[in-house]
C-alpha cells in the first residue's frame, strides 16, 4: 500500500477543486473496489483519494417523467438492481449490476466506477452502450457530456482530463417494443472476469420486424465496442436465423482481441458471435 | 430434528460405542467463533514484520545483489540473502513425504547463484512494519543475467535444452548417473510379465497421449512463519504446517542447529493438502530474528503463494493398453514425464506405482521421468502423482471399454485387483475394497438412473492410493473427574482431533466428549510424522489405541492396589468398568472409570498413558466415481449435473468427516479436470497468480456430491482404519473426461478440459 491521503468532497465543485489540486496522483473514490486494490498492488500511482460518494447527485437514482433515467456515478450496484422501476424499464442494468463482483462488492461498486476503470472486459459498459447512455462529466471548465461509447480510449484509459470526474449517467426512455439483454461468458458460474461479453438492445415493430438495434461487445478489443454493422444486419427485417447469424458474423469481424490467461483470440472471436446471437434472442424476448 | 449426530451407525460399526457416530468436533467452537489462533494471528512483543524480494525472471543468473540502500532505510532492521546462511551440507533430509537434498532445500528457500522460477526468493527484509519492509524491497538492487527458461517437460528433456542445474545428472535405472548434465533428474521403471506378448494377445490396442497442467492445492490460508531466536541460542518457530517435526528437522540443519535447539509450534491450519509440508518462510524468519534479536513474522500474499510454493506437477503422459474382445486387459504400458519444478522431486514415482494398480494386468511396463523446469518446486498435493497418472490410464481404459462395447464398470470388475494380487511395483494386496467400491457404484441410485437430454453424458472412473503409516505418538492423562486430555503432534486439517480422540474414547469405553485432544509443539509430544498420506487417523488412531491400552493396564493395577488383590485378577472391560475378585464377604468389587479416576490422586498419584507407534504397513484405498455433465457446445463450458463418490474407508471413524474428505477431494479433482492451470507466457511469467484467474470451483460450480462409504475393514489396524483423505481426488478427472466424451463424442487429451480447450477440440478444431 502506498501512503495515500483521503479527502471527502461535499459538492461537485469541491471534488473538482480537490482533484485539480491533487494533480496526477489524485483519483476519485467511489466504491473503491478497483482503485483501492490498484493502490495496494501499486499498479496505479495514487497519493490522494477524493471521496465523491457523499455528493448527493453522485449517489442517487432519478426517474424522469418521460421514462428517462439518471444514475449517479457512485450509486452502488445493489441500489441499481434493487430499484423496482429500473428492473421494470431497464432490466439490462440488472443483468450487469447483479453480476459485477459478489454481494459484498455490489454494496460498494458502481457503474461510474466500472466505466472509469475502463477495462475492456467491464461488465457494465456494453449495457450502457446499447442503452445509449450519456456520461455527465464535471471539471475545471464546467460540465460536458460524452456518449458512453466514446468514453473509453484504451485499456484503463478514458477521455477524463485533469480535475474531471464522472457525475452521472443518463439514459433515454426505452421506446415501446424495445428490449435489451447483457450476457457474459466466464468459465465458472461466479467469481470471474468476462472472457467475452455482449449486450443488445432491440426495438420491434408491430409486424415483428426490427425497427432499431444496438449491439456492443466487450473483452475483444482495447475498449468495449459498439458494433453498428451487427445492428445494421438486423434492422428493417423480421428476426431470422439468417439475420441473427449475419449480426453474429459482424461481431466476430469487429472483434480484435488479445490472447491471455482469460481467453484465446479464436475463443473470444467465436464467443463474440455466440453472445451476440444469444443477446439478440433474449433482447427480442424482452421486447415482445 | 434429525441432526448429523443422531444418524445411525453403519452395520460395520454397530459393534462400537463411539466409532461410527458423528460427535461435534472438539475444535469446532473455537473455529466457528474465530477464537482459533492461526499463524497470521500471532503477535509477540517487539515483533518485526518481514517481506521477501522475489525474482521477476523465470531463469537468470544472479550477478550481484546490493542491499545497502534497503538497510539504510529508516525502520529496516535486517536484510538477508542466501549468503547469510551457513553453507548447507550436501545431504538428504526427511521432508515429510520424501527426502530432499539440503542444498536444494536452501536454494529453494532463498536463491544462491541462480533464480529458477518467477517468484523465487532473493532476499528478505525485517522492518518495524510491513509497509516499510515493502518499501525496502524496492531499494534492493539485483543485477541479473537473464537466461532462456525451460517451461515444458518435453522441451526440458531434449538434449541441448538450457540446463537449470549444471551439476544435475540423470539417475538411471541401474543406479548409475548420466555422463552429461541433464534436466532429467531420474528415470524409474516397473515391469511385470512380457509387455510385447501382452499386446500380441490383445484384440484391441489403444494408445493416447495426455498433457496436464501444474495445479495448486489452493488452501485458503497463505503460508506464514514466525521465529524468535532466543538469547540462549534456542529457536522458537510458529507456523502453519502439516508437520511440526518436519519443520524442526528442516529448519535446524539449514541454520546448523541441532533439532533439539528448535521448538516448532504448529498453529491452526487453513488447509494444506500436501502443500504445507515444505519450509519457505520459517528459515528466513529465523535468520532475520537471529540478526535482529527480535521475533520476526513473515506472511505470504496470494500471489506469492501461487508463484513460489509447490503446486503439483504438470505432465506429459502416454498410455498404451490392450484388451481381448471379452474385456480382459492383456497389457498396459505407461510413460510418465513429470515436471518437478525447479529442483528434483516430482511425485512421478508414486504416480507410476498407482497408475495401473486397480487392475490385475499380467503384462505391464511403467516408465517415469522426474524432470526439472523453470517453475516452482512441486510439493505434495493430495495423493501426489496419482490424479495425473490415473487420469491417463483410466481414460484409456474407458476408451477400450467403449470401443469393445463393454460397460465400463463391468470391464473394471473383470480386471479388478483383488487380495493376493501384486502390482508391477511389487506391492502385494491384502484385504482391499476395490471390487466392493465398483459393485456399490453399480448398485447406486445414480448408476441405476437414466440420463436424458442433449449434450449430456455420464462417466465413471476408479482411483487408487496406497496411504501410509509411519510414526505417531500420543500422551493422555486421567483427570479426577474422568476426563482425559489427549496430547497429539498431528496438525488437525480434516477433523483428526476428533477421529483420534474417538479411537481413544472407544478403547477406554468413555464418551468422545470426555476426551480433550490438544495439538502441541515439538517439545511437548513424541515424534509425529506429517498430517499427510492419509495416515493421521490410521497411525494417530493406533497410537491413541495403544495409549488407551496403557491406561487400561495402569487402571487395573491401581484397582488391584486399592483392593489389595493380584492385578491379574482385575479386568478393565470395554464398558469402562474395572472389575475385581469378590471381597471376603463375597461382594462383587468394581469401579466405573469415573469412580476410579476420582481415587487416583489419593491412591498413589495420577495415571499417564503413552504410546509411540511406527507402522510400515497401511490400508490401501480405492474409490469409484460417477459423474453426469452437460456441455454447452457453443461455449465449451462443462456443468457438473450430478456426482456420486464411492470409497472404501476401511472403518469410517467419524462418517461425516469421511464424507467431507470425499467431497473435498472431488471438488479439487473437478477443479483440476475443468479449469485449474498454471498459465505461463513464453518468458515463464505466471499470468494467473490470483484466485480470480486461477479458477478453482466455487460452491456454484458443483452440485451436492453424494458420498457412499464402503467399509471393508483394514485387518492391519485395531479399528480397521484405512485413511480417506487422498484417494477421492484421483477419479474425478478421468470420470469427467468420460462424461464429456459421452456427451459430445470428443475425447479430450489435456487437463484442464477448460472451455477454451473444448472449443479448440470441437468447433474451432482446424485439423
Amino acid at each position: 500500500m502506498q501512503a495515500v491521503k483521503y479527502a471527502r468532497a461535499e459538492s461537485v465543485a469541491e471534488a473538482v477543486r480537490l482533484l485539480q489540486e491533487g494533480g496526477d496522483g489524485a483519483r476519485p473514490l467511489a466504491g473503491g473496489t478497483d482503485v483501492i486494490v490498484q493502490a495496494r498492488e501499486r499498479t496505479r500511482d495514487i497519493d490522494l483519494f477524493v471521496d465523491i460518494k457523499h455528493i448527493p447527485e453522485v449517489v442517487d437514482i432519478r426517474h424522469g417523467a418521460d421514462g428517462s433515467l439518471t444514475i449517479g456515478a457512485a450509486t452502488p450496484c445493489y441500489q441499481i438492481y434493487g430499484d423496482a422501476t429500473i428492473a421494470e424499464r431497464f432490466p439490462i442494468l440488472v443483468d450487469s449490476t447483479s453480476l459485477i463482483g459478489g454481494t459484498a462488492i455490489q454494496g460498494r461498486a458502481s457503474l461510474g466506477g466500472n466505466l472509469c476503470n475502463s477495462s475492456p472486459a467491464a461488465d457494465g459498459i456494453p449495457s450502457l452502450i446499447v442503452l445509449e447512455a450519456q456520461v455527465e462529466i464535471a471539471g475545471p471548465n464546467g460540465r460536458r457530456t460524452v456518449a458512453v461509447e466514446d468514453f473509453c480510449t484504451a485499456p484503463g484509459r478514458n477521455v477524463l482530463g485533469s480535475g474531471e470526474f464522472v457525475v452521472s449517467l443518463s439514459f433515454p426512455a426505452p421506446a415501446a417494443g424495445s428490449g435489451a439483454r447483457f450476457l457474459r461468458f466466464i468459465p465458472r458460474n461466479e467469481m470471474d472476469i468476462a472472457v467475452t461479453n455482449a449486450a443488445t438492445q432491440i426495438r420491434l415493430n408491430g409486424d415483428g420486424s426490427v425497427a432499431w438495434a444496438r449491439v456492443a461487445i466487450g473483452a475483444v478489443a482495447p475498449t468495449p465496442l459498439l458494433v453498428s454493422e451487427a445492428a445494421d444486419a438486423l434492422v428493417g427485417q423480421p428476426l431470422s436465423e439468417d439475420s441473427i447469424a449475419a449480426a453474429a458474423s459482424a461481431s466476430r469481424a469487429a472483434a480484435n482481441p488479445i490472447d491471455d490467461m482469460r481467453g484465446s483470440v479464436r475463443q473470444r472471436v467465436h464467443l463474440a458471435g455466440v453472445l451476440t446471437e444469444r443477446t439478440i434472442r433474449h433482447a427480442a424476448e424482452r421486447a415482445a | 430434528m434429525v441432526t448429523a449426530q443422531s444418524q445411525p451407525q453403519s452395520k460395520e460399526t454397530e459393534q462400537y460405542n463411539v466409532i461410527g457416530t458423528r460427535p461435534i468436533r472438539h475444535d469446532g467452537v473455537d473455529k466457528v467463533t474465530g477464537a482459533a489462533q492461526y499463524g497470521a494471528d500471532l503477535n509477540l512483543p517487539g515483533m518485526l514484520a518481514g517481506r521477501v524480494l522475489r525474482s521477476p525472471h523465470a531463469h537468470a543468473r544472479i550477478v550481484s545483489i546490493d542491499t545497502s540502500k534497503a538497510e539504510a532505510l529508516d525502520g529496516v532492521k535486517a536484510v538477508i540473502t542466501n549468503a547469510d546462511f551457513p553453507r548447507a551440507a550436501d545431504a538428504e533430509i526427511d521432508t515429510g513425504e520424501g527426502t530432499a537434498n539440503l542444498r536444494w532445500v536452501l536454494d529453494n528457500v532463498i536463491a544462491s547463484d541462480k533464480v529458477l522460477y518467477k517468484g523465487h526468493a532473493i532476499a528478505a527484509v525485517a522492518a518495524t512494519d510491513h509497509h516499510i519492509a515493502e518499501d525496502a524491497l524496492e531499494l534492493i538492487e539485483v543485477e541479473y543475467e537473464v537466461l532462456s527458461p525451460v517451461l515444458d517437460v518435453r522441451d526440458a528433456m531434449v538434449d541441448g535444452s538450457p540446463l537449470l542445474h549444471d551439476s544435475l545428472h540423470t539417475r538411471e535405472l541401474d543406479g548409475s548417473t548420466s555422463d552429461n548434465a541433464s534436466n532429467t533428474a531420474s528415470h524409474l521403471q516397473f515391469t511385470k510379465g512380457d509387455i510385447e506378448e501382452g499386446f500380441a494377445e490383445a484384440d484391441v490396442v489403444i494408445e493416447r497421449e495426455f498433457e496436464t497442467s501444474m495445479a495448486h492445492q489452493g488452501y485458503i490460508e497463505p503460508h506464514n512463519g514466525t521465529a524468535y531466536w532466543r538469547a540462549d541460542g534456542t529457536l522458537d518457530v510458529w507456523t502453519s504446517t502439516q508437520g511440526a517435526f518436519v519443520v524442526r528437522d528442516s529448519v535446524a540443519p539449514l541454520l546448523q542447529l541441532s533439532p533439539s535447539q528448535v521448538k516448532v509450534t504448529p498453529m491452526e491450519i487453513g488447509g494444506g493438502f500436501g502443500g504445507k509440508i515444505p519450509v519457505y518462510l520459517e528459515p528466513l524468519a529465523a535468520l532475520l530474528s537471529q540478526k535482529t534479536g527480535r521475533p520476526v513474522k513473515l506472511t505470504m500474499n496470494r500471489e506469492e503463494v501461487l508463484l513460489a510454493t509447490g503446486p503439483t506437477s504438470g505432465t506429459y503422459m502416454r498410455v498404451r493398453m490392450g484388451a481381448k474382445n471379452d474385456g480382459t486387459i492383456t497389457a498396459g504400458e505407461v510413460h510418465l514425464a513429470f515436471e518437478a519444478g525447479a529442483y528434483p522431486g516430482s511425485p512421478v514415482g508414486a504416480g507410476a506405482m498407482c497408475s495401473l494398480a486397480p487392475y490385475d494386468i499380467p503384462n505391464q511396463k511403467i516408465d517415469g521421468y522426474d524432470v526439472v523446469v523453470n517453475k516452482p518446486k512441486t510439493a505434495a498435493y493430495r495423493a501426489p502423482g496419482a490424479p495425473q497418472a490415473e487420469f491417463a490410464t483410466e481414460s484409456v481404459l474407458n476408451e477400450l471399454a467403449e470401443q469393445l462395447g463393454h460397460d465400463p464398470l463391468e470391464m473394471r470388475l473383470k480386471n479388478a485387483s483383488v487380495e493376493g494380487n501384486t502390482t508391477a511395483a511389487g506391492m502385494p494386496f491384502g484385504v482391499i475394497g476395490n471390487v466392493e467400491c465398483m459393485t456399490a457404484a453399480q448398485e447406486s441410485p445414480h448408476w441405476q438412473s437414466e440420463l436424458e437430454g442433449p449434450n449430456r453424458g455420464r462417466g465413471v472412473a476408479q482411483g487408487f492410493w496406497f496411504n501410509i503409516g509411519f510414526e505417531s505418538s500420543a500422551y493422555a492423562q486421567v483427570n479426577g473427574d474422568g476426563t482425559v486430555p489427549l496430547v497429539l503432534g498431528s496438525t488437525d486439517i480434516g477433523g483428526t482431533r476428533a477421529s483420534i480422540a474417538m479411537q481413544l474414547a472407544e478403547t477406554l469405553g468413555i464418551s468422545s466428549d470426555d476426551v480433550h485432544p490438544h495439538v502441541v509443539d515439538t517439545n511437548s509430544v513424541g515424534y509425529t510424522q506429517v498430517t499427510g498420506g492419509s495416515r493421521t487417523t490410521f497411525a494417530g488412531g493406533w497410537a491413541a489405541y495403544e495409549c488407551a491400552m496403557d491406561i487400561r493396564k495402569q487402571m487395573e493395577q491401581r484397582a488391584a492396589q486399592i483392593w489389595e488383590c493380584d492385578a491379574d485378577d482385575v479386568a478393565y472391560g470395554d464398558d469402562a468398568i474395572v472389575r475385581g475378585p469378590a471381597d471376603e464377604d463375597g461382594n462383587e468389587r468394581q469401579f466405573s472409570f469415573k469412580e476410579l479416576a476420582g481415587q487416583l490422586a489419593t491412591s498413589g498419584g495420577h495415571i499417564v498413558g503413552r504410546a509411540d507407534v511406527n507402522k510400515t504397513s497401511s490400508g490401501p484405498a480405492f474409490a469409484t466415481h460417477i459423474v453426469d455433465v452437460e456441455v454447452d457446445p457453443d461455449t465449451g463450458k462443462v456443468d457438473i449435473l450430478r456426482y456420486t463418490a464411492v470409497q472404501d474407508a476401511g472403518t469410517a471413524i467419524h462418517p461425516a468427516y469421511v464424507e467431507g474428505q470425499m467431497q473435498g477431494g472431488v471438488a479439487q479433482g473437478v477443479g483440476m479436470a475443468l479449469n485449474e492451470e498454471y498459465f505461463y507466457d513464453d518468458s515463464g511469467d505466471l499470468k494467473n497468480a490470483s484466485l480470480l484467474d486461477y479458477r478453482m470451483p466455487t460452491a456454484l460450480d458443483l452440485p451436492m456430491i453424494e458420498p457412499i462409504i464402503v467399509e471393508v475393514p483394514n485387518p492391519g489396524h485395531p479399528y480397521g482404519v484405512r485413511g480417506v483423505g487422498e484417494v477421492p481426488i484421483v477419479p474425478p478427472a478421468p470420470a469427467v473426461r468420460a462424461a464429456i466424451a459421452n456427451a459430445i463424442g470428443v475425447h479430450m487429451t489435456e487437463l484442464p478440459m477448460s472451455p477454451r480447450a473444448i472449443l479448440d477440440a470441437t468447433v474451432l478444431d482446424e485439423s
